[in-house]
């Protein structure tokens, strides 16, 4: 019992890697102003992009790499149409997103059901054999740790390094940064393609893993991309949280499966898509806190108990606040 | 002195709303056919097999009609969000409700005494409280719970399938196993009457164009109107001029949630005559793309609509005709919206650089 319990969390940590990755990119993204709505249809696209190359060379590698300088190409082409075409980014993040969803439909349609490499897991020698943490965290694909390993040189990146110092200044006050020297478009245009790269990774871990091979629109990765945008959203912006997001949104996910067999009243098909709606309304809650009417309420309640929820002098949920706002240099 | 105003004209002649569509127009097809090209297949015949799909005979024609109404009811409703500067993504949800609402009414009613006709215009009716009911949501979500719209309204659409889903497979199942296929048909004499031989209603048609002219004077023609464009315009200065920006903004969300809702409900009672799990077709996305690209113009979303019902039917034989898959329909309707969006960019860019440089001298 113990042992299904502890291999089902381990799947449940492999396959919450794609999320963390792309959601981790995205926040890279945002924190630089930029909002980047095609996540949707750039998982689908790198993941058709990277089944091919590597159906086609039989290289992993080759597959991962394709998903990700497709992912860039897209960031690439937001970023022109949004800075140097000054375009809304919500138009053209939407219009990228519906784009990529149905040419990766349509250029995977003659490559449905044919079989490429697949990742296998390689246990890291000495820490795969710790009692639990070791078959949780350590005898996973290269690509979970991968994906374990972004949480922290994110954070680290972001917080400590003068890079992610001219990244948030140019997320929050990019009059200011500018007035210093740095050049705010050049930086946004970094960011967008570095993090859609990254969410451009988590299409082959797909593809190449986790749901192996190309089945079109029965590939089941539609919609992901929503939940990856929502979690980078509803996590603040913070790296760590972003990941636990996305570890919840898997376990739901799990539970679902564990209780479809036995729950017999609740149809299957429901219980398969309930993890959406699930995680969106428990991130729409946890938000709540944002709203005004949350902190005038809360301020009625005793001291201890208001202290414990204001955001009051706390800034861990704030927006970078030029998010989605144009930066013109005159 | 004497070429300038000349050089000028030039400019402003060629970036003129004609030419910039036709050039998009062409952008888009030669990407597409690039798309296609590396797909193997001919952009020629492709295209000409599309056009056939679409007009090939007069059932056809009509099937184009079929998707040409509610799409352009879901643009016209969500033209209503988008100039109160409102991204209403809950919109394929507030179809789904509509829908959803409109079956339940018909089951309650289905056995009554009730005249059909009465029957379909009162479940219609529910229809578009449904959707309203769900743009509500999203419309306090955002205004009271400080939850963006494009967020709150995805989220609510994975809500909507979760409850189609259920009741289809639930307590709205068929004798029987419940499917895929949907709910047990509604009884003939429910259904929207047709024009004999085909799908089409003519009483869908009317409604568009009814809802059209109730849209161009509530938003051309009124104090709602005005408001809430000054609101999309500029939220702030809105609120400062003393227009109640909370309620104008929750009642645009209202009118477009009970529109998308009777666009649900005319696929209900004219098309499918029962709930299926995809009843919205992607049709509010696809609404959404056709009013950017119309840019919330009344008549061009009507012709745009128009185009996009065309390519969808048009599409939809590709792959026993060239196996090529139809999500070939969508590609080419983004694209053409994204090169839309390019060329506007580089008018605004051209122009802006022009007025730069005579600024400069």
């Amino acid at each position: 019992m113990q042992s299904e319990l502890l291999i089902g969390l381990a799947g449940v940590i492999a396959s919450a890697s794609p999320i963390v990755i792309a959601a981790i990119g995205e926040t890279l993204t945002e924190k630089s102003g930029m909002l980047n709505l095609s996540v949707n249809g750039i998982i689908l696209l790198s993941a058709m992009s990277g089944f091919i190359a590597a159906y086609d060379t039989g290289n992993l590698i080759a597959g991962y790499l394709a998903g990700m300088l497709t992912g860039a190409l897209i960031g690439w082409v937001l970023a022109f149409c949004t800075i140097t075409l000054n375009q809304s980014q919500v138009a053209v993040g939407l219009v990228l997103a519906f784009l990529c969803r149905d040419l990766s439909y349509f250029l995977g349609n003659d490559f449905m059901g044919f079989n490429a490499p697949v990742l296998h897991s390689t246990p890291l020698p000495f820490l795969s054999e710790i009692p639990i943490l070791g078959s949780l965290f350590f005898d996973q694909t290269p690509m979970v740790y991968l994906s374990l390993l972004s949480i922290p040189v994110s954070l680290v990146w972001i917080n400590r390094t003068k890079f992610g110092l001219i990244l948030r200044s140019v997320g929050e006050r990019p009059e200011a940064a500018f007035a210093r020297g740095i050049n705010v478009n050049k930086v946004r245009y970094l960011y967008t393609i570095l993090g859609s790269a990254l969410v451009g990774l988590a299409g082959p871990i797909y593809s190449l893993g986790l749901k192996p091979g190309w089945k079109g629109s029965m590939t089941g990765l539609d919609g992901i991309g929503w939940i990856v945008l929502a979690i980078t959203i509803f996590g603040g912006w913070n790296p760590f949280r972003v990941a636990l997001g996305a570890y919840l949104f898997e376990l739901l996910r799990w539970l679902g499966l564990v209780y479809q067999i036995k729950l017999t009243g609740v149809p299957s098909q429901v219980l398969q898509v309930a993890p959406f709606p699930l995680m969106i309304l428990t991130l729409m809650f946890v938000n709540m806190k944002n709203a005004e009417w949350f902190e005038s309420f809360i301020s009625l309640l005793p001291p201890p108990i208001y202290r414990f929820f204001s955001l009051k002098g706390k800034r861990r949920k704030a927006a970078p606040s030029s998010l989605g706002i144009p930066f013109r240099n005159v | 002195m004497v070429a300038k105003p000349k050089k000028n004209n030039m400019l402003k002649r060629l970036s003129s709303p004609a030419i910039l569509s036709i050039a998009s127009t062409a952008g888009a097809l030669i990407f597409t056919s690039l798309i296609l090209w590396m797909a193997g297949a001919q952009p020629g015949l492709t295209f000409q097999k599309i056009l056939i799909g679409a007009f090939g005979d007069s059932v056809k024609i009509a099937n184009g009609l079929v998707v040409w109404a509610p799409l352009s009811l879901i643009a016209g409703a969500l033209i209503i969000t988008f100039i109160a500067g409102l991204w209403n993504l809950g919109i394929e949800g507030q179809i789904m409700l509509g829908a959803i609402f409109t079956t339940g009414a018909m089951r309650l009613f289905e056995n009554s005494s009730i005249s059909p006709t009465l029957i379909i215009i009162l479940s219609c009716l529910v229809g578009m409280v449904g959707g309203a009911f769900w743009a509500a949501l999203t419309g306090i979500l955002r205004l009271y719970g400080g939850v963006n719209e494009i967020f709150a309204g995805v989220g609510l659409n994975f809500v909507a399938t979760a409850l189609s889903l259920w009741l289809i497979f639930g307590p709205w199942k068929r004798p029987g196993v419940g499917s895929m296929s949907g709910t047990e048909p509604f009884n003939e004499r429910l259904w929207l009457v047709q024009i004999p031989g085909y799908r089409l209603s003519i009483w869908s048609l009317i409604l568009v164009v009814v809802v059209y002219i109730g849209l161009f004077i509530l938003l051309k023609k009124t104090r709602f109107g005005i408001q809430i464009k000054a609101i999309g315009k500029n939220l702030e200065a809105a609120r400062l001029m003393g227009i109640q920006t909370r309620k104008l903004m929750m009642l645009a969300m209202l009118l477009c949630g009970a529109l998308a809702g009777l666009a649900g409900a005319l696929q209900v009672v004219g098309v499918y005559h029962r709930l299926i799990p995809s009843i919205s077709s992607g049709y509010g996305f696809l609404a959404m793309l056709v009013a950017m690209l119309a840019n919330n113009d009344f008549f061009l979303t009507l012709v745009v609509a128009y185009l996009f019902s065309i390519l969808n039917i048009g599409g939809i034989q590709l792959p026993i005709n060239l196996h090529l898959d139809s999500t070939l329909s969508g590609v080419l309707q983004a694209v053409l919206v994204l090169f839309f969006l390019v060329m506007n960019g580089l008018k605004q860019r051209l122009m802006g650089r022009k007025e730069r440089s005579r600024d400069a001298e």
